[in-house]
């Protein structure tokens, strides 16, 4: 009797249903408005793939060809839509085959919600089948991770798990679930997390950082701007645009920050970093207040730290107070989201024109065409160069495709030549640099972005590493463009060996297969392009296509990236040759 | 800032969940420090945390492993300070068998002078225990060392800072 009550109680007070943790976490996914997932089954993860097929109206699974796929996928589809990507794998191998793609989406901050398998409660620390510690093992690459051994923490837990992975710096979250609190049940219901006491998303924008930031903003005679991808993630293009084209300032971006502002904008001052723009990489040394917004400083961003931009006063805008003085020494830092403190330092900001400053850009600009814009785009040799590859894509395409670059040389040529005409444009590995990002990753951009144009510039060497997932696009019709631009080199490793190693070719050269063929084994269509006179055909073929297609373009074989900032040098001494 | 190498404690409040160890020490290991002690313990708060850690780094690493703590999710203020800033203490068990301290008069004057406790005694051993600096543990180390020292063990370091903290009102206000 006294039972019956508290059920009645609970329904009409709390709205609860009985059901298994398993189905729990189908519900957890469907309240957080995800419609999509990438995975592969396996045997501790089961009872969820199990609640998978009954869902299937509700919650698309897309059975990638390896867990690695999985996490890439959901990379390319959270990058494009700006939504948590979500990937779901079993324990052991399963598990350990997520970590690239989740360091991956550490590194580059992309929201991601991993969800894995695991043994049985009774089970764990006994070496057990298919038993290994991912908490343990993905903690230095995740956000946040965390074991769920009962049924009942699920709500809460996965609540946990989105909130963490969307806000603040977005980020990787790892939840490993034990297969005893899938097939629990317990009374499910279910609400967001909006707020965790120890964790702040968000620090409170702080109007005395605005005001110093804006007084070093009006006097500036030279300023440059560096944007990151902090504009993208914090859906500020709007303000950002808005104020540039107040500040008039020269905005340079890093490699993931680019389409953030169109290509083509006049104060669009090109790519900085190792294989960036000569302008943006020169006058970073001459500038006299340099604005970082959203970015991080990394590496091959700065070159040589100790000469980096030493003339300057530095303005940093982020959200995540630990990039601050992390690697270049900030004189004002204005912590906060982009989209507020965009928006709110623009009325302390005077209208400027810097006309004098400019023509310093444009000079340079005309200098990298000359020695080397000129030759990749237009050649005169023979062999086809990456960058006319790219060139011809953007007449196709008008700037208005995703481009989705794997890792290497292609990935710097992709990066300098495409056009982009609207945000959440660029899709490529950019902090950690992993060879096979591409192809999977473009197939979750594809989903992600159905009425765009998707379309993956592979090098011969990455798409070996994921070509596995022409069978994903086989299986789900993803209608991905893949480029593979053939060198029958690893590129960019012989470039350095050229360059660094007196040309000792250690383990570069690539024996390749029939790429065609193995494409059209998996029922897409397929070209391979050998000559110019054959390129912008083939290209505008293979756009016109509905379904997926590969073009196979076979370039010049020892062609190298300029410009270039050696390792260890200044950016100011970006070499030309 | 300060390049110099010199010790420096590592406070952290945190929540008391499984893995938070590993995920802060993962961020040790990442740079390449060593850390000489750590210890985990109730706060002055209820249901939080505080880890003691003691590593030798530069203030401009000691600032970036801070901020870099500060940053994970269960963790709610990380600071970092020098020995002057803190009250310190460890605590050091030293086992040594009963006969030396019957048989020798130097083992009682040793643990007279020394300030240090007897904890237990049977009749095969005797434990002393030593609250101090780590010069002063480690000089009871070596005057006990000649008189069949069977154990020695010390704790990590437990500190407090001399300026407040202000944690509490801080959680308060969450």
């Amino acid at each position: 009797m006294k039972a019956k009550t508290q059920t009645a109680n609970q329904i009409t007070e709390k709205q609860t249903e009985h059901i298994s943790g398993a189905e729990a976490v189908i519900k957890c996914l469907l309240a957080e408005g995800v419609d999509l997932l990438y995975g592969y089954p396996g045997g501790a993860i089961m009872p969820i793939y199990d609640e998978l097929y009954k869902y299937q109206d509700q919650l698309q699974h897309v059975l990638t060809r390896h867990e690695q796929g999985a996490t890439h996928a959901a990379q390319g589809f959270a990058r494009v839509t700006g939504k948590v990507g979500v990937a779901m794998a079993t324990s052991g191998p399963g598990a350990t085959n997520l970590v690239t793609g989740i360091a991956d989406a550490q590194i580059d901050s992309t929201p991601m919600v991993c969800i894995t398998g695991q043994v049985g409660k009774h089970l764990l620390g006994s070496d057990a089948f298919q038993e290994t510690d991912i908490v343990g093992i993905s903690t230095p690459v995740t956000k946040w991770n965390y074991q769920i051994t009962e049924a009942s923490e699920i709500p809460e837990i996965m609540a946990k798990a989105f909130y963490i992975a969307r806000s603040g710096r977005p980020g990787p979250v790892l939840i490993d679930i034990t297969k005893n609190a899938q097939f629990d049940t317990f009374d499910f219901e279910y609400e967001k997390c909006t707020s965790i006491r120890s964790y702040k998303a968000v620090p409170e924008v702080d109007e005395n950082q605005l005001k110093e930031a804006a007084k070093l903003i009006n006097v500036a005679k030279k300023p440059m701007i560096i944007f990151g991808q902090g504009v993208i993630l914090g859906k500020a293009e709007l303000e950002f645009k808005t104020f540039i084209e107040k500040t008039e300032i020269p905005s340079t971006c890093t490699i993931l920050g680019l389409s953030a502002l169109a290509s083509k904008h006049p104060l669009n001052a090109g790519m900085v970093g190792m294989h960036g723009n000569y302008a943006p990489n020169i006058l970073t040394n001459e500038c006299d207040v340099l604005i970082a917004i959203g970015m991080r400083f990394d590496d091959r961003v700065t070159g040589n730290l100790a000469t980096y931009a030493k003339q300057a006063k530095v303005i940093h805008f982020d959200i995540d107070p630990a990039e601050i003085g992390k690697n270049v020494k900030a004189d004002v830092a204005v912590l906060g989201d982009v989209k507020e403190t965009l928006a709110q330092i623009l009325p302390f900001v005077n209208s400027n024109s810097h006309e004098h400053w400019m023509q310093e850009f444009k000079k340079l600009d005309a200098i990298e065409f000359d020695k080397v814009i000129k030759d990749e785009l237009y050649p005169t040799k023979e062999g086809i160069t990456m960058g006319e590859v790219i060139k011809e894509i953007n007449a196709v395409t008008k700037g208005k495709a995703v481009i989705v670059s794997d890792v290497g040389q292609h990935q710097m040529f992709a990066c300098r030549y495409a056009e982009f005409k609207q945000t959440k444009s660029n899709i490529t590995s950019g902090g950690l640099g992993t060879m096979g990002f591409a192809l999977p990753a473009a197939i979750g951009a594809k989903m992600g972005a159905p009425e765009r144009e998707v379309i993956a510039i592979i090098g011969d060497g990455g798409y070996q590493m994921t070509i596995q997932e022409l069978g994903t696009i086989f299986q789900t019709k993803a209608a991905v463009k893949i480029v593979v631009l053939n060198n029958e080199f690893l590129g960019m490793v012989r470039q350095w060996q050229q360059l660094f190693f007196d040309k000792r070719y250690a383990s570069t050269e690539m024996v390749n297969p029939d790429f065609v063929t193995i494409a059209k084994g998996y029922h897409i269509e397929a070209n391979r392009v050998t000559k110019r006179e054959d390129l912008s055909k083939a290209i505008e073929t293979m756009i016109a296509c509905k379904d997926s297609y590969f073009l196979e373009v076979c370039v010049e074989k020892e062609n190298n990236v300029f410009p270039m900032i050696p390792t260890g040098a200044s950016v100011s001494d970006m070499r030309l040759s | 800032m300060n390049t110099e190498m010199k010790l420096y404690t590592i406070s952290i409040y945190t929540e008391n969940n499984i893995g938070l160890l590993n995920r802060v020490s993962s961020i040790f290991l990442k740079r390449h420090l060593n850390i000489e002690s750590l210890t985990t313990s109730q706060s002055e708060i209820e249901h939080v945390n505080r880890f003691v850690i003691v590593s030798e780094m530069t203030e401009f690493q000691a600032e970036k492993v801070a901020k870099q703590l500060e940053k994970q999710i269960e963790v709610i203020r990380a600071y970092y300070h020098t020995d002057e800033e803190t009250i310190y203490q460890e605590t050091a068990l030293y086992k040594v068998a009963s006969d030396s301290l019957f048989e020798q008069r130097q083992v009682q004057n040793i643990i007279k002078e020394s300030h240090a406790n007897i904890v237990t005694v049977s009749r095969e051993f005797f434990v002393i225990e030593k609250t101090g600096r780590r010069h002063e543990t480690e000089q009871l180390y070596k005057d006990l060392k000649p008189y069949k020292l069977m154990q020695f063990v010390r704790s990590g370091r437990i500190s407090v800072t001399k300026e407040p903290m202000n944690i509490s009102e801080m959680l308060a206000a969450f």
